[in-house]
């Protein structure tokens, strides 16, 4: 066996760039903590936030030389890169809007910076996996960073309860997710999504369809868990509402785009033939995550958990761009999760300002006259509820605009009518919180409220920004998407 | 090295069967049991069942690919193994209980 | 006849651990069964020739994974663990649910496997163990998922290492 079989060429290197770079960065940040002192801290978040920002670049460089890498077991094309720099850019926003909140509840930020940078470049492998050995450990670094992320504060009982159950219903998912993984391996003879599409082609070849039909239903269980659709979505509430602020931010934006991002691999290019044995259940998921979401988030009357049951029906409206299965639909899909990342983050940020040290204010009758107390403030979330909501001018829209119009194309009338009444029913328990903010009298919470620190307002001022210019300008992203769309096959 | 004997009258499906069945009882142990550490060995129940059927088709396929992602399956395993029971300490030195359903401080 | 007597052995050993390990009341009882079953998921794998795995699941498993197990439910405060309930209320639909799960596998196993048509195998696997071929195919084909276990393995020692400190 010649040596040089071993070693991987300089452009497979290239083309694992933004991961390479986010793992050496988190471990030099982990090792500048322990040998600076208390006064280096506030560099540790600099740092964290350029090692982001190199591997954005990073990711713009290896799609320069695009293609398969490591025998068959990355693949970098524009849907890698779109969500590779997506992650990358939710990572940026989470590390602005964190490091106020670590010094206010006193936790330590340098391992905090390493885990989410760990987390990130687990992501990235997940985006650019073209092997199912390459989404299970991405899957895992992803999940095993944020399960510590989420109970980081780990005197803090809300902490170690979100912690619990996020690693608990993860492992538990984890293990359909690899069962499914097994009967693909043994019905098709590989885990390389590229190779599964390829057997399925082949009539002659062909697997038995009632077991890969089931295979498929298992990878489905254990990807539904990940992205918090219905039935599997009991744990999003108690884990967004339990884990610190910014971390629910992060952990409803960046594991489940990245989760989707496989979500849409596997099952676009690897089952893409076997499409209408899994259209059904994706179909059934997609009603009833919008329903259960939308209801529930109806009665909330704490932001954090309204927010959980809002991204619980947001995940809901891209199943149905899933459902579709087509290359709009793929586009429409992942420009809805950039929308969805930008306002998520930001009603999150606004969160994470008001309630405080130790998460003290976080209902929603706190927000009472918080339009008069704070204007600023106050019309930057009214811009992201809106953009929740799917009103025109914000990037919600379109994207809700551009889900429905793929579900048509693709025949899907009943999913497009109960996909439009729930975005009637979402409206109502969104605007309550705006009606609260504007007409309600200021009450005890918005008194001696402090000014929004720097970053904060950098996290926030950012996703306004950036919803804004995707409900005006909505080509920029929605062409990139289009075209990276049908790659993925 | 002796050549161990090839299983050829027990069918390989039998395998898989028993890989189903040891999965399902990985299923009902997490639903039922109510000690957080006994649901956790129960994952553990469900993940040696996919290594089981991972070994299975790898046999009947006479690949060694099969055999590399169990083995991942264990070091993934085991880095949750870590992580999960630091956690379990973590929430017992807070709450001094172990009990699932006791672990549930936020309102509905 | 020799192979069949060890395929019981090792299924029974596996599946009256598992029951043993979901039913026992004390959790290191459920720890000691476990390992029993995990014994005969090795000896499965011997008998399929998955030499490397089963040393793994011996060294790794027994000996690394449920150490830590026992190692913790001794940390926790087994006495007043052992006192509180072990079951949950909703037996019946736990019951039900794996039920269910298991009959719907086994339903599409004796329907699927008749026609359980796998692909061709692929060449003859090269000359040398097990064990040899494994490591070929690890460091060449797999060698990316093995440099990223890596980074798996350091956040999992950093995770456990930030739940387990005193906080300063």
């Amino acid at each position: 066996m010649p040596l040089a079989n071993f070693i991987p060429t300089a452009d497979d290197y290239l083309r694992y760039l933004p991961e390479i770079i986010l793992t050496v960065v988190g471990v030099v940040i982990m090792f500048l903590e322990a040998v600076g002192g208390e006064r280096r801290k506030p560099a540790l978040g600099w740092l964290a936030g350029a090692g982001l920002l190199a591997a954005i670049w990073g990711s713009v460089v290896a799609l320069g030389v695009g293609g398969t890498g490591f025998q068959n077991m990355v693949i970098v094309d524009g849907f890698a890169t779109f969500f590779r720099i997506l992650v990358l850019v939710i990572g940026l926003l989470t590390i602005v809007s964190s490091t106020q909140y670590l010094d206010r509840e006193k936790a330590n930020a340098g391992e905090f910076h390493a885990l989410l940078l760990f987390s990130i470049a687990g992501q990235c492998v997940m985006a650019s996996a073209n092997e199912l050995i390459m989404v299970f450990i991405g899957l895992e670094i992803s999940s095993i960073a944020s399960y510590i992320l989420a109970g980081y504060l780990r005197d803090d009982r809300r902490n170690n309860e979100s912690a619990l159950k996020y690693f608990l219903l993860g492992s538990f998912a984890t293990a359909f997710l690899l069962y499914g993984v097994a009967w693909v391996y043994g019905l098709t003879g590989s885990t390389n999504l590229a190779e599964v599409r390829r057997v399925l082609m082949t009539p002659e070849s062909a697997p038995n369809l009632v077991l890969m039909g089931t295979a498929a239903a298992l990878m489905f269980v254990g990807f539904a868990f990940k992205v918090s659709a219905a039935p599997f979505q009991v744990w999003a509430p108690d884990v967004y509402q339990g884990a610190p602020a910014p971390v629910s931010a992060f952990m409803s934006t960046g594991p489940k785009a990245a989760a989707f991002a496989v979500f849409l691999r596997v099952f676009i290019t690897a089952f893409g033939p076997i499409a209408t044995r899994w259209e059904p259940f994706v179909w059934g998921s997609a009603i009833a995550t919008m329903i259960v979401g939308n209801f529930a988030a109806l009665t909330q009357t704490n932001i954090k958990r309204l927010l959980a049951y809002s991204s619980i029906a947001h995940a809901g409206y891209v199943l149905v761009a899933v459902t579709a299965h087509s290359e709009i639909g793929t586009a429409a899909a992942m420009f809805y999760l950039a929308a969805y990342a930008f306002m998520q983050i930001g009603a999150f940020a606004v969160v994470t300002w008001f309630s405080r040290q130790g998460e003290k204010f976080v209902n929603v009758d706190d927000l009472a006259g918080l339009g008069e107390r704070q204007p600023m403030v106050a019309a930057m979330l009214t811009i992201f509820l809106l953009s929740l909501i799917g009103v025109p001018l914000t990037g919600g829209f379109f994207g809700k605009f551009y889900i429905f119009r793929a579900a048509l194309d693709s025949n899907l009338v009943w999913l497009t009518v109960i996909g439009l009444l729930n975005s009637a029913v979402a409206a109502y328990y969104y605007l309550r919180l705006i009606v609260v903010m504007y007409m309600k009298e200021p009450g005890a919470a918005t008194e001696n409220i402090g000014p929004v620190s720097a970053g904060l307002r950098v996290a926030i001022l950012g996703s306004a920004l950036a919803t804004l210019v995707l409900g005006i300008f909505p080509s920029l992203v929605l062409d990139f998407a289009g075209r990276s769309a049908a790659l993925v096959k | 090295m002796p050549e161990l004997p090839l299983p050829t009258s027990v069918p390989l499906s039998w395998y898989l069967l028993l890989s189903a069945i040891l999965f399902a009882l990985g299923i009902a142990g997490f639903l039922y049991r109510r000690n957080i550490i006994t649901v956790f060995m129960s994952i553990e129940l469900m993940l040696n069942a996919v290594n089981l059927s991972f070994v299975t088709f790898s046999y009947k396929l006479k690949q060694v690919d099969g055999h590399i992602f169990s083995f991942f399956v264990m070091v993934v395993a085991a880095a949750e193994a870590a992580v999960g029971l630091a956690i379990i300490l973590t929430v017992f030195k807070n709450r001094r209980t172990l009990e699932v359903d006791e672990i549930d401080s936020m309102k509905y | 006849m020799l192979d069949a007597v060890f395929f019981y052995t090792f299924a029974l050993m596996t599946l009256t651990g598992a029951v043993l390990t979901i039913t026992r009341k004390s959790a290191v009882h459920s720890a000691i069964w476990l390992i029993v079953s995990l014994l005969g998921v090795a000896g499965l794998y011997l008998l399929q020739q998955a030499e490397f795995l089963f040393a793994v699941q011996i060294v790794l498993y027994i000996g690394g994974i449920m150490v830590l197990f026992l190692f913790v439910i001794m940390l926790v405060n087994l006495d007043e663990a052992a006192k509180q309930r072990q079951f949950n209320n909703q037996r019946w639909i736990a019951l039900g649910c794996a039920v269910i799960v298991g009959a719907e596998i086994l339903y599409v196993l004796a329907k699927g496997t008749a026609s359980l048509s796998l692909p061709a195998p692929a060449a003859a696997p090269a000359a040398g163990g097990n064990t040899e071929q494994i490591a070929v195919s690890l460091f060449r084909d797999y060698l990316l998922p093995f440099e990223a276990a890596s980074l798996l393995l350091l956040a999992a020692i950093v995770g456990s290492v930030i739940m387990a400190k005193r906080r300063a």
